[in-house]
């Protein structure tokens, strides 16, 4: 009687298992390499929160699409002022938090007024340093006015940092975030893997997937067997040096696209005999990107010779700036008086790209006299020693924030970089929101690090993707940190 | 046996409270700020200040050194900078991988090593013996990552018995659960059983060279008898000793095994915390796993009364 049962069981679930097959599967395993130290985007500067949250569980008033530009969200529309300081929202009506509240103006206004309040501890508290005021219009009105007209105000919204929140849930979401987008929280097994599901009451176009499963894979090693079991469809950030296993794989699809991350060699320019440009041109000279790029990132990765993303519709090629040459370097090195060369030190980061980079500059700096010191760091001291102390010669970094040129022109910034005339066109890029106009400062800006050597600007970091061939709708380039699944979609 | 016992426990007490303070003044002296870790590189100094504030890391050192060991007598083993939640909890929910799978793998280990022990010892010399133990030499050499991948390879990819990685939680079920912590299980257990073997044999062979054997077998017991019921037991010590320590590095020694098969043990949650430099988090479960140890070694201490009735008499 038992065994009939059993088999009966088993044909049952045969047949259930027999018809899904011919549905397109509406669930989803994505592989994050890093776990989100909490829930909310706007209380850290961990990637990994984005990576899960960003569009998915949280919307802001803009956000940003695929390619880098600017979207409505949350705000159906706006219209700015003449002076350019005044932006009126209107929002979507209808839109409710995944815990049954409402969302309207006065939740923008606390979200707003909560990330610059003055005890706020948003890790992008200046994306929001030019707002005066913000003004409730009507529930689906809400009013911002700008201490002076701010260009990239728009684009700031989009941020991660910037979404909304409700005041009933604010304080509570790292740990059971509730947001206004297409997927709500479900469940987090720490250390293991986050899980979202679709949410029934969302106010936009419903999403494909019933539900998303991140789960965290700490060791590169392990991403393709966990492809190729089938137990994870999807790797957004792949290893670039485990490709060759699943690229000719009919299986999976490979995806290399660009980041926001410009990767660099970090020069402490106040720190002789770095002060002399001379100097910092001749490491420019020096560097040979093509093998940089073929060692440190498979060679995949687009050389950079200004501070901007080959993919940014304001990028200006400035690769041949600075040619390959050591005679040159040579030349320059002599000029500073230091013809006999020169000792310094490395300070190198965990990543792969940092510590492998490290180890090629060193050579190819040897090569002109100059003899480097690597010296391996964790990222808590990288922090501490390099970036708060500045107690350092020379680091190799990836800066992934977007449009993060001005990071020049910040005051006490671990480049040690000043020059007046860069901060007066970050200034002016500041107030103009004049699409020609700012594409011509930015150049300008561009121009200037590259004339200056501040750094030894070295490739833009791939984005290297891997998914199941029949999974439809993932980002290819990554111009924030975020893997929107808004679109994703099992095809037949 | 009173007095023995109260004596062991005082040194233990003692052991505890310098492990503490060790364990806090070591951290404590590393370099890296939570607050700018969790704010990243675009927020300002002053903002990190802030944060710093509010985690209540400017109160003097000697202030948070008794507060939290204060907790920790009311069990109370503080919150996480970075997941701000409580570090009991974060531990309960590793302590449900890592301890059944430490469990696992030492009952594995066990059940390989002592039967070929036994059977290298018994053979000393021979074919057998040279063949058993060359095993073991490499199990002992093979690095676990790469048995693991391999190991993944084979029964997750290629016969998809098991799945690559990952832990589905107790909640999914007790097979789904027990699946998941198999191959992580072979992968610790295979260089522990070849290092435990190797060390049962060198006890056995110690022990058969004693005259009482040696009367054991004149008297006419059956070798296999002697082996088992005299040998064995005599060898039992170094066994236990060794046993003892495997077990505390499989319970959060195992971080390698962890990062491969991606499993949220123990290991990996003070990996983690250490990168992050979420202090309180490695201070507290350092401490936890100094009071196993300790726990541990006193349970061998007291095994080894129970296999040798003489130490029970000396006390």
């Amino acid at each position: 009687m038992k065994l009939w049962k059993t088999i009966l069981a088993a044909a049952v679930l045969l047949l259930a298992a027999g018809t899904s097959a011919f549905a397109a599967r509406t669930d989803l395993v994505i592989g994050i390499p890093l776990e989100p130290p909490h829930l909310d985007p706007t209380a850290g500067a961990a990637a990994a929160i984005d990576e899960v949250l960003y569009a998915n569980v949280f919307e802001g008033l803009t956000r940003i699409g695929p390619t880098g530009e600017v979207l409505p969200d949350l705000a159906e529309s706006w219209t700015i002022s003449d002076d350019g300081k005044v932006y009126t929202f209107k929002l979507h009506t209808g839109v409710k938090f995944h815990d049954g509240t409402d969302f309207d103006a006065s939740d923008v206004k606390f979200s707003l007024d909560r990330a610059r309040a003055e005890n706020s501890v948003n890790a992008q508290k200046g994306l929001f340093a030019a707002i005066d005021t913000v003004d409730v219009v009507d529930p689906a009105t809400v009013k911002v006015t700008l201490k002076n007209p701010q260009g990239s105000f728009l684009y700031n919204m989009g941020w991660g940092d910037a979404v909304i929140v409700a005041p009933e849930s604010a304080e509570t979401n790292k740990e059971k975030p509730i947001g206004t987008g297409p997927f709500k929280f479900q469940s987090w097994a720490k250390g293991s893997s986050i899980t979202l599901v679709k949410s029934d009451n969302y106010w936009g176009t419903p999403v494909s997937l019933d539900k998303a499963e991140f789960r965290i894979v700490p060791d590169a090693a392990a991403y393709v067997p966990a492809l190729l079991s089938g137990d994870i469809q999807a790797f957004p950030f792949f290893d670039a040096d485990s490709l060759a296993q699943v690229k000719d794989d009919p299986r999976f699809k490979v995806v290399i696209g660009a980041t926001e991350g410009e990767t660099i060699l970090s020069i402490n320019n106040k720190k002789p005999p770095f002060d002399k440009l001379q100097v910092r041109q001749a490491i420019s000279y020096a560097l040979d990107r093509k093998a940089i790029i073929d060692g440190a990132s498979a060679g995949l990765g687009q050389p950079i010779g200004s501070h901007m993303s080959p993919a940014s519709k304001d990028y200006v090629d400035l690769t041949g700036r600075y040619p390959h040459d050591v005679a040159k370097a040579k030349e320059l090195l002599k000029e500073a008086g230091l013809e006999n060369g020169f000792k310094a030190t490395l300070k190198l980061p965990p990543p792969a790209y940092a510590r492998l980079g490290g180890e090629i500059i060193a050579s190819q700096l040897r090569d002109v006299g100059i003899d480097l010191e690597i010296i391996p760091v964790e990222w808590a001291q990288w922090l501490d020693q390099v970036f708060t102390k500045k107690d350092y010669d020379l680091t190799i970094v990836s800066h992934t924030e977007p449009n993060d040129i001005d990071i020049y022109s910040r005051k006490d910034y671990y480049f040690n970089y000043d020059n007046p005339a860069f901060d007066k066109v970050i200034a002016d890029l500041g107030v103009t929101s004049d699409e020609a106009k700012r594409k011509e400062l930015l150049g300008q800006a561009q121009k200037i690090l590259a004339d200056d050597a501040v750094v030894g600007f070295l490739y833009e970091l791939p984005k290297v993707g891997v998914w199941d061939a029949k999974l439809q709708g993932l980002w290819e380039n990554a111009p924030i940190q975020a893997n929107d699944l808004t679109k994703v979609k099992w095809s037949e | 046996m009173t007095a023995y016992l109260l004596k062991r426990l005082a040194i233990a007490i003692a052991t505890l409270v310098l492990a503490s303070m060790v364990v806090f003044a070591v951290l404590e002296i590393l370099p890296g700020d939570p607050a700018r870790l969790m704010l990243g590189m675009n927020a300002s100094a002053d903002q990190v200040e802030l944060l710093r504030n509010q985690m209540g890391l400017n109160a003097p050192l000697a202030l948070r050194y008794l507060h939290w060991a204060g907790g920790l007598l009311s069990l109370d083993f503080g919150r996480s900078y970075t997941y701000s939640v409580p570090v009991i909890d974060l531990v309960r929910e590793r302590l449900a991988v890592s301890l059944p799978l430490a469990l696992i793998a030492l009952a594995l280990s066990t059940i390989i090593a002592i039967p070929v022990g036994l059977f290298s010892a018994s053979r000393r010399g021979r074919a057998g013996d040279t063949i058993s133990m060359g095993a073991a030499q490499l199990g002992v050499a093979v690095p676990n990552f790469w048995f693991a991948l391999m190991l993944i390879y084979v029964f997750a990819v290629w016969l998809r018995l098991v799945p690559a990685g990952g832990f589905p939680g107790w909640s999914a079920g007790v097979w789904p659960a027990l699946k998941s912590l198999l191959l992580p299980a072979v992968a610790l257990a295979l260089p522990q059983a070849a290092i435990l073997a190797r060390v049962t044999r060198s006890a056995l062979i110690e022990v058969l060279n004693e005259d009482y054997i040696r009367t054991a077998r004149a008297k006419g017991l059956p070798y296999r008898a002697v082996l088992w019921r005299h040998a064995l037991r005599n060898a039992m010590i170094p066994v236990l000793t060794i046993l003892g320590l495997q077990f505390a590095f499989l319970l959060a020694g195992t971080i390698i095994i962890e990062n491969v098969f991606y499993l949220p043990g123990l290991g990996r949650l003070v990996f983690q915390a250490i990168t992050q430099r979420d202090l309180i988090v490695v201070e507290s479960v350092v401490m936890l796993l100094v009071a196993a140890v300790i726990a541990v070694n006193l349970l061998v201490d007291l095994s080894y009364a129970v296999v040798d009735p003489r130490l029970r008499s000396r006390q």
